[in-house]
């Protein structure tokens, strides 16, 4: 595995800096300083996330990768508003977040966990369009587009497990995508189908990002997957979590499986990033959190 | 066509050959406890007039419906919140491992106490009770046992909490409030019997003892074949609910063990 020399890479740490300055314009979601502990009493205390800082402007797709057991899950969750910080605090649209806040929709991995199997495939999109209070004309009309987007108008009336894995993941998708969030949150949502239904997923999580304009955060353990998806890859370290590297993926806009995956630049990018995982999973970490923050 | 004639042979063969035996094993009895099945076949049509089914069945099962049905009620509504709040199961976990341990017919007798022998009131009573438990029990084991992806589903989409318990909590319990609804139904039938043993009054149990302490066997052994009939039909009609509501869980359930 060829190692590139760091330099080539621009990291984003100095630009995250004036975030704060310009918030609740360009900038969606905000981490700042987050920090997790596991403090359980009769158990052993877990310090999952260290400290991050992190911030995502409108309209981008971020992956975050990591070692297994990076924190990644945590990190979602805490994002999500289901999980509560030990420190720091996550700032969704100019709101600080302390419960599942609105504007945000989370694609779990378990997808056939995720969608309720006493309902319809279109029952499934359609609840939480209900619980925002829309009549039955626009209810109709946003899960019919919403499952036209994934593929899945035949599917309306099935229920979810009478369809395949990458079937079951793109009604999770139509869901949230039919709920219009300000930030999609994906959490390992294609680490349980298979390679093909995968690259086809990849490429509809693509195609819907730029269709809709919506902000995603993808959070994956495959460094081929964030490098292929995202326009910036944030690196974790092993737990305790902080930042590794903020990458830039400076890849042509117009992706496709074969031709950007051949490409020199992917396979460059794709290096960087793995030994950044391989240097974290030897539990090599910066010390301090961000130039910008004070420090611990 | 042949599936479902075997099917029915299935369902119908055990019976037959049981009914077989026991009409050549009994042909020749003298012993008047055990009547041949001829007779007891012959006493039926004169035993179980209309008149009677309209005075001993129909009660029996109203009652059995009316208790079955409150225990239905209260079980879910009672199961869901204990199994919802932490608080409310600490509270109740050491109350509801008491009364679980109580046969239900050991209630009888004191219910009676209370509610009267001879009224209706007594006997809704013991069946309600006895019911309660296996629903009540199983309610809180499936609140509790619900998958958490679709807990924190339901929470990222920020349903309250009236449609996490409609479409949510309810339907995800459903399987489990049936496994204890099926339990409650045999108790029960069992219930409905032995709340009319005590005290002289009407019933299919009632009746039963009757026929028993006026040396009417052949009258007796009817009132028994009805109360298994009674049950035979009571778990079809169970099962055609079940089939109903739980067409999702048993779908899924058959796919996911791939039959």
């Amino acid at each position: 595995m060829a190692i590139t020399k760091a330099p080539l890479f621009t990291s984003r740490r100095a630009e995250a800096e004036p975030s704060a300055a310009a918030e609740g314009t360009s900038v969606a979601l905000d981490l700042r300083g987050v920090q997790k502990t596991y403090d359980t009493p009769g158990r052993p205390q877990v310090e999952a996330i260290r400290h991050l800082d992190f911030s995502i402007r409108r309209g981008e797709l971020v992956c975050v990768v990591g070692p297994s057991g990076a924190g990644k899950t945590t990190l979602l969750r805490s994002i999500a508003g289901l999980l509560d910080l030990t420190g720091g605090e996550v700032v969704l649209d100019g709101n600080v977040v302390t419960g599942p806040p609105e504007g945000m929709a989370v694609v779990f991995q378990e997808y056939g966990r995720s969608l309720f199997p006493w309902m319809t495939v279109r029952q499934n999109v359609e609840l939480p369009l209900k619980e925002k209070g829309l009549d039955k004309a626009t209810r109709r009309e946003k899960v019919n587009r919403a499952l036209e987007e994934v593929g899945l108008t035949e599917a309306a009336e099935q229920h979810p497990w009478q369809l395949s894995g990458g079937m079951q993941q793109r009604v999770a998708i139509a869901r949230a995508v039919a709920y219009e969030p300000s930030v999609l949150l994906m959490d390992e949502p294609f680490a349980a189908v298979d390679a093909q239904t995968r690259a086809e997923l990849e490429d509809l999580v693509r195609s819907l990002w730029k269709h809709l304009g919506v902000t995603v955060l993808f959070v994956t353990h495959d460094i081929d997957e964030a490098v292929y998806l995202g326009e910036r890859v944030i690196v974790l370290s092993n737990r305790p979590t902080v930042l590794m590297e903020d990458v830039d993926v400076d890849l042509p806009a117009e992706r496709d499986q074969l031709t950007t995956r051949s490409l020199a630049r992917f396979g460059e990018l794709r290096g960087h990033v793995y030994s950044l995982i391989q240097r974290a999973k030897r539990g090599d970490r910066p010390d301090a959190p961000l130039p910008a923050s004070k420090g611990e | 066509m042949t599936r479902f004639l075997k099917a029915t042979g299935y369902a119908v063969g055990l019976p037959a050959i049981l009914l077989t035996a026991w009409w050549f094993g009994s042909a020749n009895s003298t012993n008047t406890f055990w009547p041949p099945l001829s007779t007891i076949i012959e006493t039926f049509p004169t035993t179980w007039t209309w008149d009677r089914i309209v005075a001993d069945v129909f009660p029996s099962l109203a009652r059995l419906g009316i208790g079955f049905g409150i225990a239905v009620v209260v079980g879910i509504v009672l199961g869901t919140a204990i199994g919802l709040s932490p608080t409310l199961r600490a509270l109740s976990e050491p109350v509801l491992e008491f009364f679980r341990a109580v046969p239900p017919p050991v209630l009888v007798p004191i219910i009676a106490l209370f509610a009267g022998y001879t009224g209706w009131l007594g006997k809704i009573v013991t069946i309600a009770l006895g019911c309660l438990w296996p629903i009540l029990l199983n309610t809180v084991e499936g609140v509790r046992g619900l998958e958490p992806t679709l807990t924190d589903t339901a929470k990222s989409y920020r349903l309250s909490p009236w449609r996490r318990l409609v479409f949510v909590v309810l339907p995800g319990t459903s399987p489990r409030i049936f496994t204890g609804a099926r339990q409650a139904l045999s108790i029960g039938v069992i219930l409905m019997v032995i709340s009319e043993l005590f005290g002289a009054n009407r019933g299919l149990g009632a009746a039963i003892v009757q026929f028993q302490r006026s040396f009417a066997i052949p009258q007796m052994w009817t009132g028994v074949i009805v109360l298994g009939l009674i049950g035979v039909l009571l778990a079809a009609l169970f099962k055609v609910v079940e089939n109903r509501m739980l067409a999702w869980y048993l779908g899924q359930r058959q796919i996911d063990r791939g039959e």
